[in-house]
């Protein structure tokens, strides 16, 4: 088969292993939800065994991948900013599909569960904004009430990706509550869904959320790392990349890239957001720093203080401002099989910056902070002479404004 | 096993229940108000524990958990201060599962029986997910009473009051805690199959906010929880003698 291509068909690998019963990866995950919700996360696990399992649901996802995402995305090779690092990097480039980062692939997937359900509204919530985005656009593209909740402080970084999603016809509502920000808004789009559950699909994000959550996003980000490891696999003659690295938020584009690498020698590699640095206390470096608890529906690490109260997570990047990491990635970190790192809001900005000028690529700031890591480690942790597959999760418009009045301090008029 | 013992008594007695809600920590006085409203006649008490993230809850509870958490209230100075009300109702807490993860589920329980607290309601640890809590809540001989949703199957409703001890929860609408303006279509089906289900003492709760509603509700069932309604009025700055009041107004609406 040939690596996949601009032009090439979308192809999708088999379905990836089922976590254990009761939604377990190792001691991770489970469905720690109301009673209210426990039908509808029944209901959806069978209806995505079958649908995952059946050609017909694959070619029509394929077929959307292919004609409205714009997949295979490439993977280029990125000769400046290797001579600068003195690693051969190669970027997966989630920047370059619809509406422009690996948050459509999910959708797409869910937006056609959703179909088979006969539920008519989605909600979901967004930190950055592109998950409402993508959202917006899938319910758009399928004729869906669509409504997104978001934290009242994201609200006001992300201004553009606020109005993208009003233009794309759905509803968004500002989250006041806690700190009003991602962890916020799925609190409120949960209580909503305990309300909905009947007719509502709950469209979640990230790797994230009560079983089958973790696993069916999982399953639909896997394309990135499938493809990813085809088209290294051409560009380094049968050869997998030494060193695989991705942003993680809640943890889906990096899971869905290390989907694809499994099975590889490689190391795995998952940035967290390192905030004004992991000693400040504020960050959103819930491997690192946190510990085993019980949020959102699922067992995972979560940053929370002495009496398990959850923590604020902090983060230049709206994406990566939360305080818990999806399970399957909790389950790899104790195993020993991916490991979490912190890059800071500074080193971020370096890579931001680092991107756009070697290769003419602007990445948003939660990818930036995989870049950023690499800058730091390249020589160090990241041997000079290795090869590394990144991720880009996104591109970088929506972070355009905010950038630009951190580095002037002032707003652009 | 004193919190189903003393419910079924009074049921028996053919009494209906009432079973107030109070946000713990909020405020000095909020054992004054757990000792005031069973003075007004509450059959059980339920405590809320507050959680940084409470779900299940909507705008009344949530802003009671946030100012109890922001002045400093903890899991473990409200199960303390438990241990001191020194009232003959039956106590059961209310909290959500990882303050419950994060203690230890042996040691919460412990400190549970240890202030004499009689039972524990965990909204996000639905019957599947039980097991290492209700063991251990079980050793320490606490009563954890399990909630049944209108959208539950029959199969699972049977499971559910089973299951359940000290009574069982029907929530009686689809969503979250707050007061409504009248009672959900769903609270009477609810009372209805919960106690066709078992023979456990039924209470209905969520949306349930008025006296009016409260004899709709109890009529379907054994008794019900009143959460949002009570705790509003301590929000506004009502203290143990307006949340007296409220509950002895219910009761008056239920006895009449
Ligand atoms: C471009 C981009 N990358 C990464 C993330 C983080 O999410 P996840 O860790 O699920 O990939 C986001 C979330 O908003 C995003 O917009």
């Amino acid at each position: 088969m040939p690596a996949p291509a601009r032009g090439e068909h979308v192809h999708l690998d088999p379905p990836g292993p089922e976590p254990s019963a009761r939604g377990r990866f190792g001691e991770f995950g489970g469905r720690f939800v109301p009673e209210t919700l426990v039908p509808a996360l029944l209901e959806l696990e069978d209806e995505f065994r079958v649908a995952w399992a059946s050609d017909e649901f694959r070619a029509e996802l394929a077929a959307l991948l292919e004609s409205y995402a714009g997949r295979p995305t490439p993977v280029t090779e990125c000769r400046r900013l290797s001579e600068r690092l003195g690693v051969r990097v190669l970027l997966k480039r989630e920047d370059l599909t619809h509406t422009g980062s690996h948050k459509i692939n999910n959708v797409l997937g869910q937006a056609l569960l959703t179909r088979r359900m006969g539920k008519q509204r989605v909600i979901a919530e967004t930190g950055a904004g592109q998950h409402g985005v993508a959202t917006a656009t899938a319910a758009a593209l399928f004729g869906l009430d669509c409504i997104v909740f978001m934290g009242a402080v994201d609200v006001e970084r992300q201004a553009l990706n606020v109005f993208r999603m009003q233009l794309l016809g759905a509803e968004v509502v500002p989250v006041t509550s806690g700190s009003a920000t991602l962890k916020d808004a799925i609190n409120d789009a949960l209580r909503d869904w305990v309300a909905t559950v009947e007719h509502t699909h709950y469209c979640i994000g990230s790797v994230v959320g009560p079983h089958p959550y973790p696993w069916i996003v999982r399953e639909f980000q896997r394309v990135v790392g499938d493809e990813a490891r085809r088209q290294c696999c051409e560009l380094l003659d049968g050869a997998d990349p030494e060193v695989v690295v991705a942003c993680v938020g809640g943890g889906s584009n990096a899971m869905g890239t290390f989907a694809g690498f499994l099975e590889t020698s490689a190391r795995l590699v998952g940035v967290e957001a390192g905030g004004l640095g992991i000693e400040s206390g504020k960050h959103g470096a819930s491997v690192e720093r946190g510990v085993p608890g019980v949020l959102h529906g699922a067992r995972s690490l979560y940053l929370q203080d002495e009496d398990g109260q959850i923590l604020e997570a902090h983060s230049i990047s709206a994406g990566l401002d939360y305080p818990g990491v999806g399970p399957e990635h909790a389950a790899l970190a104790a195993d020993g099989r991916a490991e979490y790192h912190a890059a800071t809001d500074e080193e971020a900005l370096e890579g931001f910056r680092l991107l756009s000028v070697t290769e003419g690529i602007v990445p948003a700031l939660e990818p930036a902070h995989a870049i950023g890591w690499l800058a730091r480690e390249a020589g160090r942790s990241v041997p000079t002479g290795s090869t590394v597959l990144l991720t880009l999760s996104g591109r970088g418009d929506k972070d355009a404004a905010q950038v630009a009045e951190r580095i002037t301090g002032e707003p652009l008029p | 096993m004193k919190l189903e013992s003393t419910l079924r008594a009074r049921r028996d007695a053919g009494h209906k229940l009432v079973v107030p809600y109070v946000t713990g920590g909020l405020g000095a006085g909020w054992t004054d108000v757990v000792r005031a409203v069973a003075a007004a006649g509450a059959d059980a008490i339920e405590v809320g524990i507050p959680f940084s993230d409470p779900v299940m809850d909507g705008r009344t509870i949530q802003e009671a958990s946030q100012r109890a958490l922001d002045i400093g209230a903890t899991p473990a100075a409200i199960v303390a201060a438990l241990g001191d009300v020194d009232i003959e109702v039956p106590l059961v807490v209310m909290t959500y599962y990882n303050p419950v993860a994060h203690a230890g589920h042996e040691r919460f329980a412990a400190s549970l029986a240890a202030s004499g607290v009689d039972g524990a309601i965990v909204p996000d640890l639905p019957l599947d997910e039980l097991d290492g809590w209700a063991d251990a809540a079980d050793s320490a001989g606490v009563e954890t009473v399990l909630l049944a949703a209108p959208n539950t199957s029959d199969d699972r409703l049977r499971a559910i009051c089973e299951r359940s001890r000290g009574f069982v929860y029907g929530v009686a609408l689809m969503g979250i805690t707050g007061e409504r303006e009248t009672l959900a279509r769903q609270a009477v089906e609810m009372g209805r199959r919960c106690k066709a289900a078992t023979d456990r003492p039924v209470l209905l709760g969520v949306g349930i906010s008025n006296s009016a509603q409260v004899a709709e509700a109890a009529a379907a069932a054994d008794g019900v929880i009143v959460g949002s309604a009570l705790v509003r009025r301590l929000l506004e700055g009502g203290g143990p003698e307006a949340a007296a009041a409220f509950v002895a107004e219910l009761r008056t609406g239920l006895d009449t």
